[in-house]
């Protein structure tokens, strides 16, 4: 799943789609999450980090990741094509 | 270098809730760097805000409506011309646009420019011809029908020819989403109470809605082009926020429909953008919008252009502008003497 391109990210959860002129504010959690997805990491090496970093495990953070990337979809900010 | 200056007339001064584009209009031209201006307020009310807002309008003069009669309205600009020497003048109501397109060559004459869309253009954008303009354009547009009775539409229902929600548009202004016959009924009554007749009927495309504001040269060029979406909308549908977008279909789309009308003048697009990112047109409004002051805020002074277009001078298009920049409308309570309200009202002079 890759992020659109021009979507801005401030430091501070704010998300700008400039395509649609929405806008979206995320807790520290997804901030870090959506960073990590525009960075290209995959599943797995975000996985990986969010249960060194966190206090979760592997199955419990999947089936959220899952639920915040399908708002994702469903929001239209993820690029069409690889949706 | 000194700048020139030029004695813009300017009408649309109705800075209210539903507000006419002659405020920012003027804002735009106030900023421009390549003439200075004095601008002169043409007020059909002895109320809109505009002229009483010195900052921007420096001399507002009556005129009376276009429905009055076009001789009575010639020979106040004559009046006005004599004593303001006018150089450009913007009609800003679509109401006055088909007035000011007839009287543009008498105009002229009197040495005042304008920079309006041909009668032909004018024409073929009409809400009730916009199915015919989006074929000849290649371009996607709902399905509009006229109606000049309320048996029309029952006639249209039982025919199939109509499926519910659709839209009640009037020929200048004012459109509601009708649920039903009934709400159709009531809508109709409303709009053409208010704004004559026909009224037309449109159907619903849902999706969201994206405004883009341009200006055309006339031989097929786009100067300018910003694309916004409403983020606020009042109950009257007029947006009190909106925001500048990253969009280059949208971009694309005005230049292809200025290159194939040779557009000439300010206009803006309605339309809207479905689920499936198609874009359909549901109107051309002939002129600059009252939400111009935004493109001219992201980088493209599209009223100062427009001037300098009038007079004949040549200019380059713009290619930028600043995405996510926005407008907040606001309210404000301005203060006034009742000498000017007064003056306005018996001399029809400000």
């Amino acid at each position: 799943m890759k992020i659109k391109k021009n979507l801005a990210i401030s430091d501070t959860g704010f998300v700008f789609d400039p395509s649609t002129g929405d806008s979206y504010t995320l807790n520290p959690i997804g901030l870090e999450i959506i960073q990590l997805l525009k960075n290209n990491l995959s599943l797995e090496e975000i996985t990986e980090h969010m249960t060194r970093e966190y206090d979760v495990d592997s199955n419990t953070f999947e089936r959220y990741f899952y639920d915040f990337t399908g708002m994702l979809k469903q929001m239209q900010l993820v690029i069409p094509d690889e949706a | 270098m000194k700048h020139k200056q030029l004695n813009i007339a300017i009408s649309g001064l109705n800075n209210v809730d539903s507000p006419g584009p002659g405020i920012p209009v003027i804002r735009g031209i106030r900023e421009s760097g390549n003439f200075t201006s004095r601008i002169i307020g043409l007020a059909y009310e002895n109320l809109e805000p505009g002229a009483y807002m010195h900052e921007f309008v420096d001399k507002t003069y009556k005129v009376p409506y276009p429905s009055e009669g076009v001789d009575s309205l010639m020979q106040r600009i004559q009046y006005i011309h004599e004593r303001e020497k006018i150089d450009v003048l913007i009609p800003n109501f679509d109401s006055e646009i088909f007035v000011f397109i007839k009287l543009a060559d008498k105009l002229k004459q009197m040495g005042i420019h304008t920079f309006l869309p041909t009668l032909e253009q004018f024409e073929e954008r009409h809400k009730s011809n916009l199915n015919t303009f989006g074929k000849t354009h290649g371009i996607k547009v709902p399905e509009n029908i006229s109606v000049t009775s309320l048996e029309e539409i029952e006639q249209l229902r039982q025919k199939d020819k109509i499926e519910f929600p659709v839209v009640v548009k009037g020929k200048f202004y004012d459109a509601y989403v009708a649920k039903n016959p009934e709400q159709a009924a009531m809508y109709f009554a409303k709009i053409s109470a208010q704004w004559g007749l026909p009224v037309v009927i449109q159907e619903f495309i849902r999706g969201t809605e994206v405004n883009i504001v341009a200006l055309g040269d006339g031989e097929g060029r786009t100067i300018g082009a910003v694309s916004m979406r409403k983020q606020y909308i009042t109950d009257k549908g007029k947006a009190w926020g909106g925001i500048t977008l990253d969009d280059p279909s949208m971009l694309e789309y005005a230049r292809k429909l200025i290159h194939s009308t040779r557009w000439r003048g300010g206009m803006e697009l309605e339309l809207i953008r479905t689920a499936d990112h198609a874009l359909y047109l549901i109107e051309i409004n002939p002129r600059l919008p009252a939400w111009v002051y935004l493109a001219v805020a992201a980088g493209q002074n599209l009223p100062a252009a427009m001037v300098q277009l009038a007079i004949g001078e040549k200019i380059e298009p713009f290619e930028f502008y600043e995405v996510g920049k926005m407008f907040i409308r606001y309210s404000f309570d301005m203060i006034c003497d009742l000498s000017e309200f007064q003056n306005l009202s018996t001399l029809g002079e400000l």
